[in-house]
């Protein structure tokens, strides 16, 4: 292993230079979430990876409310709740925009034997009652939405209105304003407390049968074990769901063509709203909106990009296809039926061939906890990340519109350049202007300093971030760095490479997302919004891609990704899809070019460049 | 003796008849019965070796020749191993026998529409109340053998292998009556393999069941048989069916017939072939699904040799040729996951606390 120097480790958090221009970027984030003289012997000592999966871009000072919350919740689950034997939480820090993790082990080793007995207690309550402990939390989860659509971001009013002072109220918008920012920013928290309620107990089980299956059947593929395990029903495709209904709906109402015509969803809708049928097809589609295209394009952890329901690029470009393949004969439903026998086939006959009766009830028992976990880690997703993150972001666009309106800012979204206390403390400026009649220092104040955070953000963006810090340990204990972001031997290694030269490069490797091998021309999509420019057949390569993606797939013949690890979101669809997928090639996107013809081989996970 | 019995043609055999045609031609009559693709032929059955062995006493002397022999004396067994193998070849082949055997390969061409039809003839050893005795490198196989006269001598070249040293040393050690160990023939249609090769219903590198493991070279399958070249090597999952991985090596060099010459040669793999994988996908997955078929007629791992003839299309050139029992793992106690049972918990516990190697 080299890196630097032909060294193993990676630079230190101290060494690295500020990107010219960026002096003072540490104002965009709380104090505590970057690194400092403070606490540089700790720091120093880590090894940091970049999470790359959840944040492959600087984040936004507002954003780092989702970070910021899946820092304390994942921690404090590790730590405070189940007490995970080997493990505490997941720390973090940003560097130059870019957020940095890293797990932190159980300080003394002989506090280990303690808490695995608190484990057993603890999880293994959880384990035992899983299924009612989780139809509580969808209850729970939904309540939590509707708490935060419930939240009201009043105006301010030139005068209260009269029955504040008829009810004898005593209480005025300015206040209402600030209990609605205070519920908006708690309501996130809560929601994050939630995601990892059951998360890290669901991954250590899946772990676990992983483990295993790797053991009794070496060199079996990750995809293979994922779907022994996965359900049958899962939530994350039921918006695609909606769209092939939309589809069918779209031709039984004999308005499909127009979707022939175009795919700009304005003018989709204005279209439609012109016929009697097509206007039937829009409330359909509204029908299906609450809650199925509350779908974030993107990871959903930063105001952008917007979801189905915000743009309706996506879905629109989606059901172009499925109108597509139905006219050409072809059945687009799911067949449960076949995955569930395949599901039931697998299982039998890994089962068959081990060769103890005790190695067999081990796999039984073992998968059977994975099967009870699983619906929890497949469809959380939805509820927080797509769902809940949809409505929240434009709650925060409420107050923004607001502070817009008196004059703190030019538009809605440089709002996201205020980190969360910040724009508490704008709002208070407003309401102390508004209350006392005087002048807020805010338009002054903060329109000057957006300026300048953007362009600070524009060259963070053009920066890379070193993929890791520090030294790297031996061995990893914390569930999450090894399942979610696939850290391993070779993932570290690679990383420790001189950066690839581009031009030399002909073939890059990452994880086999999903099986099949394909060629086929490359389309490079660096956003959502260029998706509409895929044509049929290509491979679609881009930095990552999300589950709201994976409805335009059906017009592409494979998927490469920089980003992604064995369990991402991305290549549980990719799977479900049956689209070959190589994900985590890490530089895809700077190494080949749209036009060039590509060979991708999803089980092997390789991409090469054919001359 | 009845003389019918010389020739059982390979749809007739079975592993009832194991006694009379060896395990290699009993499992090729199993296979077909199986409905595997096998290249046709027929045994010559050990009636017709033991014909031979009292047409003209020969047995008898032979059975003094090695009574005399000292086991510990190397040279005096090779010295001994020479003359019973050149009694064996000097004497005529009973006209019965050498009767039965013409018509048989006469009637196989006629089969295959062909004159001079080239075939593989191999021997298929049997020993009674000795049940899976491996002779292993101590059987004879003489490919593109293409005439009836040429079948006749090849067969008794197979017969006299039974008294290489080594297989006379071998029976010694194992203490084995040379006399209750016969030797049927097989005489099968060549293959005109463009790829052939091994393949393993398990790994042979760590005994994984859920696996198949096949080489692969260019040619004839003797290539790989005998290790001259290092094979293309294939891990497929028996469940899923899936190529977990592939590892294409460099072939140097072939096994291929010299129609001219009527032999099969070594020769030079073109440059731009070396490299290039021997089997396509659908091969692959063909070649899969027989070898699980096999297994599952057998329930036990399974060592198969097969070619890809090139004369066929796809799927009809996916030929069994060969197969037997997996003897290294099969022989070795059943493998175990966990060392200690537990519940589903303590396994997730003990996995916590494993962790994952990263350096």
């Amino acid at each position: 292993m080299s890196g630097e120097n032909g060294s193993n480790r990676f630079p230190s958090p101290f060494n690295v230079p500020t990107p010219e221009g960026c002096e003072g970027w540490q104002d965009l984030y709380p104090y505590y979430y970057v690194f400092s003289e403070d606490r540089r012997e700790f720091e120093d000592n880590r090894f940091w990876f970049q999470d790359a999966m959840h944040h492959p871009e600087p984040i936004y000072p507002f954003d780092t409310i989702t970070c910021e919350s899946w820092w304390v919740a994942l921690g404090e689950m590790n730590t405070r709740v189940f007490i995970v034997p080997p493990a505490l939480g997941i720390d973090h820090r940003v560097l130059n925009g870019y957020l940095y993790i890293s797990a932190l082990p159980v300080p003394n080793p002989d506090d280990i034997p303690v808490r695995v007995g608190h484990f057993m207690e603890r999880a293994g309550y959880y384990y035992q009652h899983w299924d009612e402990l989780y139809a509580q939390w969808q209850a729970k989860a939904e309540e939590a939405i509707n708490e935060l659509k419930a939240v009201r971001v009043p105006d301010l009013p030139e005068m209260e209105p009269i029955n504040v002072v008829v009810e004898g109220r005593g209480l005025t918008s300015a206040y209402d304003l600030i209990v609605a920012y205070n519920r908006a920013v708690e309501n996130m928290h809560k929601m994050w407390h939630l995601h990892f309620e059951f998360l890290n107990l669901g991954y250590a089980a899946y772990l676990t049968f992983y483990g295993f299956c790797k053991q009794a059947f070496p060199g079996i593929s990750d995809q293979t074990i994922a779907k022994l395990v996965s359900g049958i029903d899962v939530i994350l495709f039921r918006p695609d769901e909606e769209l092939k209904r939309l589809a069918h709906k779209a031709i039984e109402l004999g308005v499909a063509d127009v979707f022939k015509q175009t795919v700009n969803p304005n003018e989709v809708v204005a279209t439609m709203s012109a016929s009697d049928a097509g206007g039937v097809w829009l409330q359909e589609m509204e029908k299906s909106k609450d809650p199925w295209f509350y779908f974030s394009t993107g990871t959903g952890f930063y105001h952008l990009p917007r979801s189905w329901v915000d743009d309706l690029t996506v879905p629109t470009i989606a059901i172009r296809g499925y109108v597509e393949k139905i006219q050409a004969g072809q059945d687009i439903t799911r067949p449960m039926v076949a995955i569930q026998q395949e599901r039931d086939r697998l299982a039998a006959e890994y089962e068959a061939l081990l060769q103890t009766d005790e190695d067999k009830k081990a796999f039984r028992e073992q998968l059977g906890l994975a099967r009870t976990v699983f619906p929890y880690v497949e469809n959380h997703n939805f509820y927080v990340e797509h769902w809940h993150h949809t409505v929240f972001w434009n709650k925060m666009r409420e107050f923004g519109k607001l502070l817009t309106k008196h004059g703190f800012f030019d538009e809605v979204d440089d709002m996201f350049y205020l980190h969360r206390y910040e724009v508490q403390s704008a709002l208070y400026d407003l309401i102390g202007a508004w209350g006392s009649g005087g002048e807020p220092r805010g338009p002054k104040y903060w329109k000057p300093r957006v300026a300048k955070r953007k362009e600070i953000f524009k060259k963070l963006k053009a920066w890379s971030p070193p993929p890791g810090l520090g030294e790297p340990p031996d061995v990893v204990t914390e569930p999450f760095t090894i399942m979610l972001w696939g850290i391993t031997t070779e993932s570290i290694q690679n990383w420790l490479k001189p950066s690839a030269n581009a031009a030399d490069t002909k073939e890059l490797s990452g994880f086999a997302g999903s099986p099949g091998k394909v060629e086929g021309v490359a389309r490079i999509i660096g956003s959502v919004e260029d998706l509409a420019l895929v044509e049929p057949g290509e491979i679609l390569v881009c930095p990552i891609t999300t589950p709201s993606w994976a409805p335009v797939f059906t017009r592409i013949q494979a998927v490469v990704t920089d980003i992604g690890g064995m369990m991402s979101h991305a290549a549980i669809v990719c799977r479900e899809y049956g689209l070959p997928a190589v994900v985590g090639t890490g530089f895809g996107t700077k190494v080949f070019k749209t036009g060039q013809r590509l060979r991708v081989d999803g089980t092997a996970g390789t991409v090469q460049i054919v001359e | 003796m009845n003389t019918t019995l010389y020739i059982l043609w390979f749809t007739e055999c079975d592993r009832s008849q194991q006694n009379l045609v060896g395990g290699k031609c009993a499992n090729l009559g199993e296979m077909l019965q199986a409905n595997v693709r096998v290249p046709p032929g027929f045994a010559i059955t050990t009636h017709a070796y033991r014909h031979f062995m009292h047409e003209h006493r020969i047995g008898g002397e032979i059975t003094r020749m090695l009574a005399s022999l000292d086991s510990d004396d190397i040279d005096q067994a090779e010295e001994t191993s020479r003359a019973i193998r050149e009694l064996m070849e000097a004497t005529p082949m009973p006209a019965a026998i050498a009767d039965a055997i013409c018509f048989a390969y006469q009637e196989l061409c006629a089969e295959c529409h062909a004159t001079d039809l080239p075939v593989a003839v191999r021997s298929s050893a049997t020993a009674e109340d000795l049940p899976g005795a491996s002779f292993a490198g101590q059987q004879e196989t003489i490919l593109w053998v293409r005439s009836a006269e040429s079948v006749l001598r090849n067969t008794v070249l197979c017969w006299s292998s039974l008294f290489t040293a080594r297989a006379i040393a071998y029976r010694q050690a194992m203490g084995f009556p040379h006399e209750k160990v016969h030797m049927s023939v097989g005489v099968q249609k060549m293959a005109n393999s463009r790829a052939a090769g091994v393949m393993f219903t398990l790994n042979p590198i760590n005994g994984d069941r859920s696996k198949i493991a096949i080489d692969s070279s260019w040619g004839l399958g003797e290539s790989v048989v005998s290790g001259v070249v290092t094979p293309d090597n294939y891990l497929v999952d028996k469940v899923t069916e899936g190529i977990l991985q592939r590892k294409i090596s460099p072939k140097l060099i072939a096994h291929v017939p010299n129609h001219a010459a009527g032999r099969v040669e070594i020769a030079d793999v073109p440059a731009e072939r070396q490299n290039i994988a021997s089997l396509s996908d659908d091969e692959i997955l063909n070649l899969t699904i027989l070898a699980k078929c096999i297994e599952g007629y057998y329930h036990v791992p399974m060592d198969i040799e097969w070619g890809i003839d090139g004369d066929l299309e796809f799927p009809e050139n996916v030929m069994l040729l060969q197969c037997r029992p997996e003897t290294v793992w099969s022989s070795k106690p059943p493998m175990r996951v966990i060392q200690q049972s537990g519940t589903a918990l303590d396994f997730v516990v003990a996995n916590m606390l494993k962790g994952v190697r990263v350096r």
